[in-house]
């Protein structure tokens, strides 16, 4: 247990993954526990939330700018909505309860974010696949034209998700402003995130706005992958690879001065 | 060897900085019993928390050339609706150590019975306290930090904590950080006072209670 100068790359990676481990198996038994469903909640939960918005959007039968099947748009949105606003959600105010952890030297500030995150996404993913194969099975979707596509435009929903959330969550270690505002913000950015829309379907005036959004450019990729020729995709994946590289930067940046100036209360 | 050269600590408050520790610098060898004596308020839990690196000094350095443990028989680590075993699995993973033989030693060490298998916060303190000190002695370190006096138990309990630590690890260095002079009179060689954000460090226990009395 040296610690001057002698933490190498290979090390320290060695030791992280050791510690997310951990984390990642107190985080589930501490939320789910060994009760009735215990760990099958991780996607059960997130898969109430879809099967919740598909059923009402198909019996008001909203309408969403296209000829899909409503399900397969419903499935395709809102599973992407799950990654983007539920991962802040787990990371801001996510490090109080854990603080006494960081008196085990090795767990620091980025393996609590990613221990949360890592489960987040894994019940995202998880409920975004069963409910696909599931209404596949039923007849009610079709399988994706292009797989490879949906994975990776659900990769950078994900990249995405993990940066929004590693920089508010440090941002609200600094001010407690961010979670008062991440609340409403992302109340608002719902409608506005491409899950309930196809850009294409938008007045052209608006499509330029409504693409300053990141994410909505993440669910364009993943129905094009989905629907393929159905549809009429608009995203730029340069728009953004380069949104989450500088807000992962910005993100780290936060993480590291926060470390820094951790005060034990 | 954990070096701690010119640390200062600062906080920011309300009304402006406070500064807890102020220049503080202090050596600690392998195998060294050493005291840290001070009243309340001033800065003992501080230096325990600069050295043992959950929190970063505003200025100068804290070198360790020797693994440091977290504060002795501390439970703030737990985790309430785990139990006693699944915490000690944390501990175990988070060290990389293995489980498997130390399940039996914390079981019977903490006294917890079947307890152990329940969420600590079903715990009272005293079983918490026990089960915190038993984990404690799980993984191995060359630096113990033992903030306020360990007086856990029975006496018979406390003897056992006795001699798990002064006994069995007699050869590592401990930092002692109380303002009780019995502990400190017991256990340590040399003795430092912490006042006004400064250490006085002094070769021999008696003058550094002489001075921490006056």
């Amino acid at each position: 247990m040296q610690e001057v100068a002698t933490s190498t790359l290979r090390r320290s990676w060695a030791i992280q993954r050791r510690v997310i481990g951990a984390l990642l198996v107190r985080e589930m038994l501490t939320r789910y526990g060994r009760h009735n469903l215990g760990f099958l909640w991780i996607f059960v939960e997130p898969m109430i939330f879809t099967l919740g918005v598909t059923t009402l959007w198909t019996l008001t039968g909203m309408g969403h700018g296209s000829n899909l099947p409503i399900v397969a748009f419903a499935i395709t949105g809102y599973s992407s909505v799950l990654l983007w606003r539920n991962m802040p959600g787990r990371t801001i105010g996510g490090l109080a309860p854990n603080m006494p952890l960081m008196y085990h030297r090795n767990v620091r500030v980025m393996d609590v974010f990613l221990a949360r995150l890592l489960l987040e996404v894994a019940g995202a993913s998880m409920s975004f696949v069963t409910l696909s194969l599931l209404f596949t099975f039923l007849g009610l979707v079709k399988l994706p034209e292009d797989l490879l596509q949906v994975v990776f435009g659900w990769v950078l929903l994900i990249w995405f998700g993990t940066a929004l959330a590693t920089f508010l969550g440090a941002l609200n270690e600094r001010t407690e402003a961010v979670e008062k505002i991440w609340h409403p913000a992302s109340y608002l950015l719902f409608p506005l995130s491409g899950a309930g829309f196809l850009v294409d379907a938008l007045p052209k005036a608006w499509q330029d706005w409504i693409l300053v959004l990141p994410m909505v450019h993440g669910v364009e990729i993943v129905r094009e992958g989905y629907f393929g020729s159905a549809i009429h995709a608009h995203y730029s994946v340069a728009y953004l690879i380069g949104f989450n590289a500088l807000l992962t930067l910005m993100g780290l940046a936060n993480v590291r001065y926060v470390s820094k100036n951790l005060t034990l209360r | 060897m954990i070096e701690i050269l010119n640390v200062s600590k600062r906080y920011p408050l309300r009304h402006g900085w406070t500064t807890v520790l102020d220049g503080v610098n202090l050596v600690i060898e392998p195998g060294e019993k050493i005291g840290i004596l001070g009243h309340n308020g001033a800065g003992k839990s501080t230096l325990i928390r600069l050295i043992s690196g959950i929190e970063s000094p505003t200025t100068g350095c804290v070198k360790r050339h020797m693994s440091v443990s977290w504060p002795l028989a501390f439970a703030g680590g737990f985790q309430g609706r785990l139990t006693g075993l699944d915490n000690l699995k944390f501990i175990c993973r988070v060290y990389g150590t293995t489980v498997a033989d130390k399940i039996d030693y914390v079981q019977d060490f903490a006294e917890l019975g079947k307890h152990f298998k329940e969420p600590v916060e079903t715990y009272s303190s005293g079983m918490m306290t026990r089960l915190a000190f038993a984990i404690s002695m799980v993984i191995e370190f060359d630096c113990f930090l033992i903030d306020e006096v360990v007086a856990v138990g029975d006496s018979r309990f406390q003897q056992k904590c006795h001699d798990e630590l002064f006994i069995k690890r007699k050869d590592r260095a401990m930092i002692f950080v109380s303002h009780h002079d019995g502990y400190i009179k017991e256990h340590c060689r040399r003795a430092c006072v912490l006042a006004q954000g400064r250490l006085e460090a002094y070769g021999d226990v008696d003058s550094a209670l002489h001075r921490y009395h006056q």
